[in-house]
């Protein structure tokens, strides 16, 4: 069935003329939002993301190198959280397994999901990830989640504390594209751009945090 | 008064509740739009940009068509074509059978009520949950989406609670929306947990790098597409754009428009299932590309424009007929001015073809949709293919159906007399001497108005009156 539907379809749609295609289209700046380029310097992406991510109920921390393990130590216990999903692979995770004692329990994500899924879906407070970067002009994290921070420690916690380093942050998305070379590298199994914790306005038009994925967003900016 | 639409939307002209409910949504949503695009000129630039980008994709749709397929096969996703809604579900039946599954959990899809996929699947026995919290609403009240963003905005938080109480009466009754969000939170997280087949709609498919986008907030397209072991995508065939650097102003302009969001919580990229050594997302991804009717849409180059649509519903948020009728008024999947457009193009001009007149051509769908789309053209075109002779001429489903002898035969006369000056001359000022004794019910019109009144003169005789004279 699959493959007559497809010829079907695709004979029926060369059988018509090819459609002149806009002159517009080639432009250079094609990537670029109604050819609008900002210049930003990095004080005022970090500024434009940090009021972007506040206005959508997220929470933002402004950190150094020495700083953000206290920073995400302090978010933990102000939170109260029982315990915490980590890698213990990544370069920041073993920076916190390294410190376990400052921090709740630890948790790692080291099986397949089915394994553990109950435990992911019911027992897990929060989960910490690294970021593949940001964009300002939306406050967006670049999520890109990988065999050691897999796709649903973004999701499935109530809280997600990410860190996003400064020089990764791009003033647009389609610059984040170009810079990083999401094309030349290939695409990973799953990119994600996050901008706040999830919500919903479906009843009234009424905001309302925490539908499906996490009810808090943290976001540490290092 | 007769048709099924014309009675369906007087029954829906007399639920104030209803149209209270839509008003109060529909100008927040414009406002909330407007604020979003302070720099008109911007705005314009994007539209044009936009525009192009959905232009380029459909000037060379097969082509992208078998790149998208190619590459999405490479990185391992399995894709299904559908000519029609039930081929398309029988692809999602077949899935379902060879992994044992019973139900379906769904993210937000369009084109699956399109299908009728869960009136298909249930009557398999097969249990389908919609995901996302408007949809599950209105699943909840056996209702469809009035609205093609928030399906269910033709309610209020009193009817919600209401609802939730009557389903869920274990449950302490609450109209408060954080708790009734809470309360759907807990009900879903369980199926998700234990759901292993999900489903989901596509924004944008990328054939450059074989990648199916998903725009979201809640996190219910992320869920359906990470959690259980099958992932099904469905989508229709125009979906498609060229480069990864096309989405970003697509996306830009989508949120925008749709909901005066900058941008959504979630905007999902997902290129293939799970690879060897990753610990969750699904073992298998199934793309399902639905026609039905497309094609054809495809093959008229002015109808085409319809295919260039975002589905951002910004035209729906802005017509003046929707907002006074609702959503649930036409009848058909898609409401609104781009459902008059295609669900006639669709279904036919003999089933839905009466949607392309319910319209006063008022242009403000035009003037905001994201990639302008001439929607009023468009209805006009559709009025002509309805009622034209040379139907061999056009391939629009249904073309002269909806001609009827005495509508022909009265333009024609009309024609005819106002290309014969004698006659047409004599006629009016006929009419105007005998203007008494016109009728005053003039059927439809003068049911909510009063008849139009003939002057006490000819434009003719008061242009001469006036000493203009260019004969």
């Amino acid at each position: 069935m699959s493959n007559t539907a497809r010829a079907n379809i695709l004979a029926r749609l060369k059988e018509t003329p090819p459609q002149p295609s806009h002159t517009s289209y080639s432009s250079p700046d094609k990537g670029r939002l109604g050819g609008v380029s900002y210049a930003w310097d990095t004080a005022e992406r970090v500024r434009r993301f940090t009021e972007r991510m506040v206005a959508v109920r997220a929470e933002v921390h402004h950190a150094t190198p020495e700083t953000w393990l206290d920073v995400v130590s302090q978010v933990c216990a102000a939170k109260g959280l029982s315990n915490l999903l980590v890698s213990p692979e990544t370069v920041l995770g073993k920076q916190i397994h390294a410190q376990a004692e400052r921090f709740p329990t630890l948790k790692t994500y080291d099986q397949p999901i089915e394994s553990w899924k109950q435990e992911m879906f019911y027992g897990i407070d929060a989960a910490f990830t690294g970021t593949h970067g940001g964009i300002a002009e939306t406050g967006t994290l670049i999520v890109m989640p990988s065999v050691d921070e897999p796709r649903l420690m973004s999701l499935v916690p109530p809280v997600h504390i990410a860190l996003l380093e400064v020089d990764k942050l791009y003033t647009t998305f389609a610059e984040a594209v170009q810079e990083q070379g999401w094309v030349q590298t290939g695409m990973p199994t799953n990119a994600l751009l996050i901008s706040g914790p999830s919500k919903s306005a479906d009843i009234e038009q009424t905001l309302a945090y925490g539908v499906h994925g996490p009810k808090e967003l943290v976001v540490v900016v290092v | 008064m007769t048709s099924t639409f014309r009675t369906t939307v007087r029954a829906n002209l007399a639920k104030p509740e209803v149209r209270a409910n839509f008003y109060r949504a529909m100008d927040g949503l414009m406002t909330r739009r407007l604020d979003q695009f302070p720099d008109k000129a911007e705005l314009e630039r994007l539209r044009t940009q936009s525009m192009a980008i959905r232009a380029n994709a459909l000037s060379k749709l097969p082509e992208l068509l078998e790149t998208l397929e190619a590459n999405l096969t490479r990185n391992g996703i399995q894709v299904h074509w559908a000519e029609t809604p039930e081929q398309g579900n029988q692809i999602v039946q077949a899935i379902l059978e060879r992994h044992n599954a019973k139900s379906i959990i769904k993210g937000k899809s369009m084109v699956s009520e399109e299908m009728g996929m869960n009136h298909f699947l249930e009557a398999l026995g097969i249990e389908c949950l919609e995901s996302d919290l408007g949809e599950f609403i209105i699943q909840l009240d056996g209702e469809t989406p009035s609205h093609i963003i928030m399906p269910a905005i033709h309610k209020n938080r009193v009817q919600i609670a209401k609802l939730f109480h009557e389903k869920f009466p274990d449950i302490p009754y609450t109209e408060d929306v954080d708790e009734l969000t809470q309360m759907a939170r807990r009900i879903l997280r369980d199926k998700f947990y234990a759901t292993t087949v999900g489903l989901s709609g596509v924004n944008f498919m990328v054939a450059e790098t074989g990648t199916l986008c998903l725009v979201e907030n809640e996190g219910n397209g992320r869920m359906s597409t990470t959690a259980p072991s099958v992932h099904i995508a469905v989508t229709g065939i125009e979906k498609v754009v060229e480069s990864l650097s096309d989405v970003p102003p697509l996306l830009s302009i989508l949120t925008r428009s749709a909901t005066g969001q900058p941008i959504t919580t979630y905007f999902n990229m997902i290129s293939s299932p799970r690879k060897p050594g990753e610990k969750d997302g699904p073992e298998e991804v199934h793309l399902v590309l639905l026609d039905n009717g497309r094609s054809n849409i495809y093959s008229d180059p002015e109808l085409l424009a319809t295919l260039r649509c975002i589905r951002c519903g910004a035209c729906i948020n802005h017509c003046p007929v929707y907002v006074r009728i609702g959503g649930h008024s036409y009848g058909t999947v898609y409401p609104g001015p781009i459902g008059s457009i295609l669900e006639p193009q669709k279904a036919g001009l003999d089933v839905h073809g009466e949607l392309a007149q319910a319209s006063t051509l008022c242009g403000a769908c035009s003037e905001v949709c994201p990639v302008r789309i001439p929607i009023p053209s468009i209805l006009n075109r559709l009025r002509y293919d309805g009622v034209r002779r040379d139907t061999a001429n056009t391939n629009t489903v249904g073309s002269g159906k909806r001609r009827t002898l005495s509508e022909a035969a009265t333009w024609k006369t009309w024609a005819w007399a106002a290309t014969h000056p004698t006659i047409y001359h004599a006629g009016s000022t006929l009419a105007t001497h005998f203007k008494g004794m016109l009728p005053t019910n003039l059927g439809a019109w003068t049911t909510v108005r009063s008849a139009p009144k003939l002057a006490e003169s000819t434009l003719h005789q008061q242009v001469k009156n006036l000493g203009v004279d260019h004969e």
